[in-house]
């Protein structure tokens, strides 16, 4: 019995903590991006939302995994597209907006949901996976971590890419100095706005991508409000990265094992209330910000807009 | 093809209107090649504004710009680095978490890669041209300042400028590094480049320009060539110069260090203390734990300020001062040592304790801590008595006792409003400081510290403060004066001691020399404070 | 940075900001507030408009059914109960928000209050005399909402740490201990439905006389008028806009910020229990699990119209109350989800920014930002104007 137990729990935890894991990643790497060019994105959860239901809806009416996802993408960068206009653009208080985009993403996607589908909650099947031979041949664990859709060893491409990005190209400079010193960057002759617009897009894009894969692969439907606060996870986890994008893939994953533990515990039969244990990620991250309160790094630049000649 | 007759670069009629305010009124001035060029005026009299348009932060309202002969409208940054224009800020533009290396590179955008190799070698190339030392792998916030502003100066020339705007350069700078700033520039000037040199300084537009303009209330109003003026006596030339500044109102402002034309200290006024009275505020041994990244915190510091002295600290900016300063405030707890006031032991009290025994405090950061900028100028005058009486009767605000007490305070510190009700932040940089030092010193004030008291001042409100300071402590008071301007220092102090790093690490008693002696201390104590 | 701001030798020493005649800028600031209050919201409405076009479904029709359902015959009734709680949180949020904090735990405290109070209700209300129970449980949801805040209080308060992801982790966490306690010991041992036991309607709060609204409503209009009297006029009022506009000089002239900020948290976390205590004991006499009426989201735009004014607030939440209330029937009637009302909720948020830029464009006075975004914007003003 025992060691059922264990076969089934390890495996729905692994399998679970990857799906939810996998969206947080997402969705985290993208605010990393944000918040070094000195954007703090509050709006990451209705960026999910609208991601989520626009990628299954794309996945859905386009009958193709790859057309919703890019949906997602699409769906979120336009989301964000928001934040890059009144916020970049036009210098108004990210975080009125942040919570403006939370609300309209939780609200229209609900309704859009209901209007569209109603009551029925069409599923989609699951997707295509790639097995990495010989890694996915481990017993118990083998078939959870490394037989995967496509999509996620793309992510886990673009974490590298990202980290790259930071550290050896001219565009990843400028991107670090409008978090840093946006005066700097624009004595410099670069545009501080054009910069914060791109990585504002680019938050909006991986969260729309979260948040499709969260619906696409992880439930194989949209439910409003079916992201949870994990795009405020993922606020948490871009803040305790430290900007880093290596860290967020652990810090992802980490959390991504708090949101499945509850129904790897069920499937094993242990009968913990799903309240209790949908708690833990929360209580988790509340842990992890009192352990390391003094040590979150934001760039200075943070959440002010910047106004050539304002000091 | 630039015409090698024509001056580097040009300004014609240039205009520029802020609400208010005419910042520059048709300016025409030309910068020839190879020469170094001063832009002298008081605070306030256009030259930022100037600047702010050559660099491309800034577009005129008329008037245009050539480069080598051409018209050349300069819209951004970007433009102005491209026609050959690169500008030293006042305010430094390093990314301080950033390398010296990744410092120079941004704002590249051809490209993917970081081009590392070619940037080394350029900068070795610059430097050398310069005759400096730079580490290009050092992170830029650990660099002493001077060095950090020869950083800026390669990054000013990075792309093949020919023309280099320095803003306030010395600032930063103690005499050894003007001195060292002096050879780079008689050095950019043999390979053929422009500069242009902003100040407010007599003493330093006549060391190092070969021409003078001088700019008085937005309008050029005389252009001076100093190997004319190689002719003239001293007085006569700071006459000549002051007149064209200040017209008939140069008696205002004549006894002014800013319009000295050297830097002697002149024998300070001697302070007649009564023998046996103890100091009114002593600091003993206080240390101070180091905040943020950019204040080294204080360790092990003694000073003692008696009755009727003004007492200096010299010492560059993120020495320690603004750690000096809040502690003795009350603003910041110290981690070891004591402080006496009037002989009495002060650690605990709070800011609102130690302000109503007469220890003040006139931040140097106006806007950013001194006053708050949408509350009403009178709620401004008594922030730091929110809660007393008679503005407050129990946790209640007394309106009319507030605006009566703000009305008399206006008026005997001049400072112009139009009501005690407008918000603070739409005074101007000067009456925004007299509200300051309203606030500060009234209610018998005794013991004062000022930091940089009057940074960014125009000449006549300078010498203004400079008056209440005196007089504070004719009148029995004592002031700590923080300023990284050795001219006020000299000017002011009797004795004046230096910080560096945290620490007190001489006193120097003005007379000749004392200028000297300072900037001896402050380059020989350590890393921070040199060059 | 030490302010490198100028003055100018000859010219004027201020601007003319402040128009001379003081009726005339009477006249001007109040047409500011109508336009910069009213419009966004006007425009909101219009895009909700479009938005059920684009639907399919009538807008004239639903929003007279908002009219039908929100103030006609009886109905204005219901829209004033409605009122009761989301006038107490925006109370609550205008205290922290003045104080540039950000308290986005409103729902986690607003249901643990509740929670408790319907739990512990029952025992209360039949043991003590009416009025000393009903007063018990609005100490007890007004303290357990202030409890739920002291942690991110004291993190923000020691470690500057960011207060918006504390708030909402709590909130998610208290809403969870909320239904924990709902579906455990709280729960109503003779019904199957996860619910806490019903109070009887004879030991809530009492009723207006004529009308069926309760006295909720009147403690939230003396909630508000009290916190504005306390905000406009109160040392402790003063100490909290300084701590809002600017921190640090806050610190300079010896406000005891970490205080300060743990203290308005409290407040705030005070507030939203008391309005759990209103919708409890007022309306509704129980909890079902899995309840989150999230009164907070939809009221915080409103907070911001109101210029974070607690008297202003008032007609705000009116209106908000009964747009909730008549959505309720003409979202029914429409067939749409009631979430739909979010969505309008953002869009008065997003127009309200809008209208923002274009009144700053045109220096139309003060403005909705937070006070640190606004002062860094007359930084910039009064540099460009004074670097000369």
């Amino acid at each position: 019995m025992s060691e059922l137990l264990t076969r089934t729990f390890l495996t729905a935890l692994i399998s679970g903590g990857l799906i939810a894991g996998v969206s947080l990643m997402f969705t985290a790497l993208g605010e990393t991006i944000s918040e070094r060019a000195g954007v703090l994105n509050i709006g990451l959860e209705g960026m999910m939302l609208v991601g989520a239901y626009i990628g299954f809806v794309g996945a859905y009416y386009g009958h193709s995994f790859w057309v919703g996802f890019a949906a997602g993408i699409a769906g979120g960068a336009f989301a964000s597209l928001f934040m890059v206009v009144l916020c970049v653009r036009l210098g108004l208080d990210q975080i009125v907006v942040g919570i403006a985009i939370t609300l309209a993403g939780e609200g229209i996607t609900s309704v859009l949901q209901d209007t569209q589908f109603g009551s029925t909650y069409p599923r989609l099947g699951a997707p295509p996976t790639v097995a990495i031979p010989l890694l996915s041949d481990i017993p118990v664990l083998g078939k959870s971590l490394f037989d995967q859709p496509l999509i996620v060893y793309l992510g886990l491409a673009a974490v590298g890419a990202v980290s790259w990005i930071f550290r050896r190209t001219n565009a990843g400079l400028n991107l670090r100095a409008a978090g840093e010193k946006p005066e700097a960057l624009d004595a410099a002759g670069v545009s501080v706005v054009a910069t914060r617009s791109y990585a504002a897009l680019c938050t909006g894009a991986f969260a729309g991508l979260g948040g499709a894969y969260l619906s696409i692969v992880g439930a194989g439907t949209f439910t409003p409000f079916m992201t949870q606060g994990q795009g405020f996870m993922a606020i948490v986890i871009a803040m305790l990265a430290r900007g880093k994008p290596l860290w967020v893939v652990m810090g992802s994953f980490l959390f991504g094992i708090s949101l499945s533990v509850a129904t790897a515990l069920q499937l094993a039969g242990f009968n913990i209330s799903t309240d209790v244990v949908n708690l833990l990620p929360f209580i988790a991250i509340m842990v992890a910000l009192v352990a390391f309160a003094r040590r979150s790094y934001l760039p200075p630049a943070l959440a002010l807009p910047y106004v050539r000649g304002a000091r | 093809m630039q015409d090698p007759d024509a001056p580097a670069v040009e300004l014609v009629g240039i205009t520029k209107q802020f609400p208010g305010v005419l910042a520059n009124d048709d300016i025409s001035l030309a910068v020839r090649h190879g020469e170094v060029h001063c832009l002298l005026g008081e605070n306030g009299a256009g030259k930022s504004t100037l600047i702010s348009i050559l660099s491309g932060m800034v577009r005129p309202d008329a008037g245009e710009i050539r480069v080598g002969g051409k018209v050349a409208p300069i819209d951004s940054p970007r433009d102005a680095l491209e026609l050959g224009i690169g500008t030293v800020y006042q305010h430094s533009t390093l990314v301080r978490a950033l390398t010296v290396l990744e410092n120079l590179l941004l704002g590249e955008t051809r490209g993917l890669r970081l081009n590392v190799e070619a940037a080394r070698a350029r900068l070795a190339e610059v430097a050398a041209t310069l005759g400096v030392q730079i580490d290009a792998d050092a992170p830029a916030g650990e660099l002493a300042l001077g060095r950090q502003q020869q950083v800026e100066i390669v990054k000013a020339l990075w792309r093949g400028s020919r023309v280099l705007i320095l803003d306030e350069p010395t600032s930063m700078l103690t005499p050894q590094g003007v001195a060292e700033l002096q050879k780079v520039l008689r050095r950019l000037k043999e390979t053929g480049i422009s500069v242009i040199f902003i100040t407010h300084k007599l003493h330093e537009a006549l060391a190092v320009a070969d021409r003078i303009t001088i700019l008085r209330a937005g309008r050029v109003v005389g252009v001076l060539d100093t190997a004319e003026l190689a002719a003239s006596s001293a007085e006569e030339v700071q006459a000549r110069i002051v007149r064209l500044m200040f017209g008939e109102d140069s008696r205002a402002v004549a006894d002014v260090a800013e319009l000295r034309t050297d830097l002697e200290g002149e024998q300070a006024p001697v302070d007649d203390q009564p023998p046996d009275a103890g100091p009114l505020l002593a600091l003993s041994r206080v240390s101070a734990r180091p905040v943020g990244g950019f204040d080294p915190g204080l360790e092990d510091v003694s000073l003692e300020i008696a009755e009727g002295e003004i007492l200096g600290v010299a010492g560059m900016d993120g020495n320690g001062q603004r750690s000096l300063a809040e502690v003795i405030a009350g603003e910041r707890a110290l981690s070891a040592g004591e402080i006496h006031l009037y002989g009495a032991r002060v650690e605990r009290l709070d800011v609102s304790a130690r302000q109503k025994l007469g220890l003040r405090y006139v931040t140097d950061d106006r806007l950013g801590e001194g006053i708050v900028t949408s509350l009403p100028v009178s709620l401004n005058l008594f922030l730091k008595r929110i809660g007393q009486r008679p503005f407050w009767r129990h946790g209640r605000i007394e309106r009319r006792s507030v605006e009566r007490e703000a009305r008399s305070l206006v008026e005997s510190f001049d400072v112009r409003t139009p009501s005690v009700s407008t918000r603070a932040g739409a005074l101007s940089g000067g009456n925004v400081q007299k509200v300051v030092l309203a606030r500060e010193l009234s209610f018998d004030p005794k013991v004062v510290v000022f930091n940089k008291p009057t940074y960014g001042l125009d000449l006549r409100t300078t010498s203004t403060v400079r008056e209440l300071i005196r007089g504070l402590a004719r009148g029995g008071g004592a002031a700590l004066v923080i300023s990284t301007d050795l001219d006020e220092l000299l000017d002011l102090c009797g004795r004046i001691l230096v910080l560096s790093r945290g620490r007190v690490v001489g006193e120097v008693e003005n007379g000749p020399n004392a200028g000297e002696r300072v900037g001896e201390l402050m380059v020989g104590a350590g890393d921070v404070a040199a060059v | 940075m030490t302010g490198a701001t100028t003055d100018t030798a000859l010219a004027p020493e201020t601007r003319p900001l402040e128009p001379a005649a003081p009726s005339r800028r009477f006249a001007t600031d109040a047409l500011d507030v109508v336009v910069r209050s009213i419009v966004p919201v006007l425009l909101a409405l219009g895009a909700g408009a479009i938005l059920l076009l684009a639907l399919g479904r009538n807008p004239i029709t639903f929003y007279s059914n908002v009219w039908k359902g929100g103030i006609e015959l009886t109905a204005w009734q219901d829209s004033a109960i409605r009122a009761a709680p989301l006038l107490l949180i925006a109370v609550g949020l205008v205290v922290v928000f003045r104080a540039n904090i950000w308290n986005l735990g409103y729902n986690g405290q607003f249901l643990l209050g509740a929670a408790l109070i319907s739990g512990l209700g029952p025992h209360l209300v039949a043991t003590e005399p009416r009025w000393l129970a009903l007063l018990l449980l609005f100490l007890v949801a007004g303290g357990a909402g202030a409890a739920w805040t002291l942690l991110p209080a004291l993190l923000k308060a020691r470690y500057e740490t960011n207060e918006i992801i504390t708030t909402l982790m709590m909130s998610f966490i208290g809403v969870g201990v909320a239904n924990i306690l709902i579906k455990g010991p709280f729960q109503d041992p003779s019904v199957n439905i996860p619910q806490t036991r019903v109070l009887p309607l004879n030991k809530m709060l009492p009723s207006i006389p004529g009308t069926r609204i309760h006295v909720g409503v009147i403690v939230a209009l003396v909630a508000a008028l009290l916190v504005h009297y306390v905000l406009t006029r109160t040392s402790f009022g003063l100490r909290l806009q300084i701590l809002g506009a600017n921190p640090r000089a806050a610190r300079h002239v010896g406000v005891k910020v970490p205080r300060l900020i743990v203290m308005s948290f409290l407040v705030s976390g005070l507030l939203v229990g008391m309005a759990a205590a209103a919708d409890i004991l007022g309306t509704w006499g129980y909890v079902r699990a899995n309840w989150n009426p999230a009164y907070g989201d939809t009221v915080i735009p409103f907070v911001f119209l109101a210029r974070l004014n607690a008297l202003a607030l008032i007609p705000f939440v009116v209106f908000y109350a009964v747009l909730s209330t008549g959505g309720d029937l003409a979202t029914q009637q429409a067939n749409l989800s009631t979430d739909f009302l979010l969505v309008l909720v953002a869009l008065i948020l997003l127009f309200m920014t809008v209208i923002e830029y274009l009144g700053r464009r045109r220096a139309l006075g003060a403005s909705y930002l937070t006070p640190g975004l606004q002062q860094a914007l007359r930084t910039s003003r009064l540099r460009r104007k004074a670097s000369a």
